[in-house]
């Protein structure tokens, strides 16, 4: 190919510059409020950098009034458990997809691909009315226990499983392991890109759903990071806009942060899952 | 599906059931076994649930229930706010989607085109897709605000017309869109990133030996053919995303002003968790499903109608 005119390339890093700082634009001004006092912030004239630092009154308030690393420990533990419980039960179950003859399974399947195009928002009210019998709203476990099964977990790594050669599994078998111990000694390893990619669109899913922790949490303290930030949005009555984008900029560190260390393996994450 | 069945193991066994046969089919439930169960558990049987109840008269707590027919449905019908939504829900999806698909693939094409900057900005742009979008939306509604708010300030010094934009009804739903199309034009453009790879070098060779020399020529007779597939998937899965628009709702308008924002899942939320009407937001999310499958059904006629070029 020919390279390409001077002029062209000026364009082009002109276009995607310019756009991509509108991208960026609202964490730039999430965090410049943050670090403003008040006067300053509904000042007429917009200046990135405070003239007055007011930095540490406002983050210092934002953990005072909230219990904001609660609400950071609690998406932690959330999301945590939410995968660990999704590769638990969708590995076995991709691996014997993927690999194992037995009745049912296309049936299986089929039903995996079935509920592939359920929204999350379809089972709530039943989900909710269930939780109630079992008077288990507004705990960690109403958080949980809708989210530990994943049909999409299921069916990538079923495809990523069913590119296992057989060989594998034969000397595997001959060496005298379990089909169980097949799952997580040969299958796991050889899918670990896979298992990457569908832990960290779990991860970011489950740390910024909103719908669900709205649902089922009331008490402050069980509040995911999103319903945080709204109960914090509420008690400031959204006037304290210093203290309420240093709590915003808490919120939305941890996920901005890792995806900037972890870029790579979002992206290709990402890919990956839609190409299948 | 139909291929699982040709396994090469499965062509090599004999037809009567091999001794271990027994064996591998009690492995293959126990392993699947427990995530069947779960599947049923918390996704399928819900779903089924939530159809079941939209037929009845329940609300939340009552000690009766009863089976109510289509009544629920017969009221959506007559519900005012219920055609407000729905055409709300449209209006939003109808704005958002060939704008961040387009501005996605736009900004896909620039990347592609040259060598400089490219994980630079793929990585500006895909910034929006893992934040956490109740906390930007905060920020928006900052940027928003009508006197201090960077968009007046902005339109102010371009000598262009000013408004509340998430006060003023005409204005509050596409707004909204606005946060809507940026958290999404990063993952989109990641796409068709994707499916510009895949197109193969050599068919731009050939259409060089054709005469198709220019960039233009290039696009229109490489590039957005051979993009056919990846397009309709990008526009499905961002018309399904569009259509479950609650977060920015919920937090920034509440369905306001007078319903100009309320918008499918946020009336089901309120009529179900507000009001309590379970079975009527049972029938609510019944019509919201039926929404997503017809873009599922729609996304595999035309996948099915382009997709075979080898």
């Amino acid at each position: 190919m020919r390279p390409r005119p001077l002029w062209f390339r000026l364009l082009r890093h002109a276009l995607l510059a310019g756009l991509g700082l509108l991208m960026v634009l609202p964490f730039v001004l999430m965090v410049s409020i943050s670090l403003k006092p008040a006067h300053e912030i509904f000042a007429p004239e917009f200046r990135l950098l405070p003239e007055q630092w007011h930095a540490w009154q406002n983050y210092s308030l934002a953990f005072a009034k909230q219990p904001l690393g609660r609400y950071l420990l609690n998406g932690l533990l959330v999301t945590a458990c939410i995968f660990a419980a999704q590769a638990l039960f969708a590995l076995p179950c991709a691996y014997a997809l993927a690999k194992l003859r037995w009745r049912g399974r296309e049936t299986t399947f089929v039903f995996v691909l079935l509920a592939l195009l359920v929204p999350p928002q379809v089972p709530a009210i039943p989900l909710y009315i269930g939780l109630w019998h079992l008077k288990l709203l507004d705990t960690y476990a109403a958080l949980i226990l809708p989210s530990t099964i994943s049909v999409f977990g299921i069916f990538l790594m079923r495809q990523f499983f069913r590119t296992v050669p057989d060989d594998l599994l034969h000397a595997a078998r001959l060496d005298g392991l379990s089909e169980f111990a097949i799952v997580w000694r040969v299958m796991l390893p050889t899918a670990l890109p896979a298992l990457v990619a569908f832990g960290l669109l779990s991860l970011v899913w489950n740390w910024n759903d909103f719908f669900w922790p709205l649902l089922v949490i009331q008490t402050d303290t069980l509040a995911t990071p999103p319903l945080g930030v709204v109960f914090f949005a509420n008690a400031e009555a959204g006037t304290n806009y210093g203290p309420l984008m240093a709590a915003a900029t808490v919120i939305t560190a941890p996920l901005v942060i890792a995806f900037l260390v972890a870029q790579r393996w979002f992206i290709d994450g990402v890919t990956m899952t839609a190409v299948k | 599906m139909a291929d699982a069945m040709s396994l090469p193991a499965a062509a090599a066994r004999p037809r009567r059931r091999a001794p271990g046969a027994w064996a591998e089919a009690l492995a293959g439930w126990t392993l699947a076994g427990p995530a069947i169960v779960l599947m049923w558990l918390m996704l399928l049987g819900p779903a089924v649930g939530v159809i079941g109840l939209s037929f009845t008269d329940w609300t939340f707590g009552a000690p009766q229930i009863a089976w109510a027919g289509a009544a629920n449905y017969v009221e959506l019908w007559g519900d005012r706010v219920f055609w407000q939504s729905l055409r709300n829900t449209l209006a939003y999806v109808a704005f958002t989607v060939p704008a961040s698909v387009f501005l996605g693939l736009g900004v896909a094409l620039l990347i592609e085109a040259g060598d400089r900057g490219r994980g630079l900005y793929r990585a500006l742009f895909f910034l929006p897709v893992t934040s956490t979008l109740l906390a930007m939306a905060l920020v928006f509604q900052f940027a928003f605000h009508p006197t201090v708010g960077l968009v007046n300030q902005a339109l102010g010094w371009l000598g262009l017309p000013t408004t509340d934009w998430l006060k003023n009804p005409d204005t509050a739903l596409y707004a909204l869109g606005v946060i809507g199309i940026w958290q999404a034009l990063g993952l989109n453009m990641v796409l068709f990133l994707a499916g510009l790879k895949a197109i193969p070098k050599d068919l731009y060779e050939a259409a060089a030996i054709d005469g198709a020399d220019g960039a233009w020529d290039r696009f229109v007779r490489v590039t957005w053919p051979m993009l056919g597939p990846s397009l309709v998937f990008v526009v499905t899965i961002t018309a399904i995303r569009s259509f479950q628009v609650f977060d920015t709702v919920a937090v920034l308008t509440e369905g306001g002003p007078n319903k100009a924002t309320s918008v499918l899942l946020y009336q089901m939320y309120q009529e179900g968790f507000s009001f309590l009407r379970s079975a009527y937001a049972a029938a609510l999310t019944c019509v919201f499903l039926a929404f997503v499958l017809l873009l599922t059904w729609a996304q595999t006629r035309l996948l099915d109608r382009r997709a075979h070029y080898g």
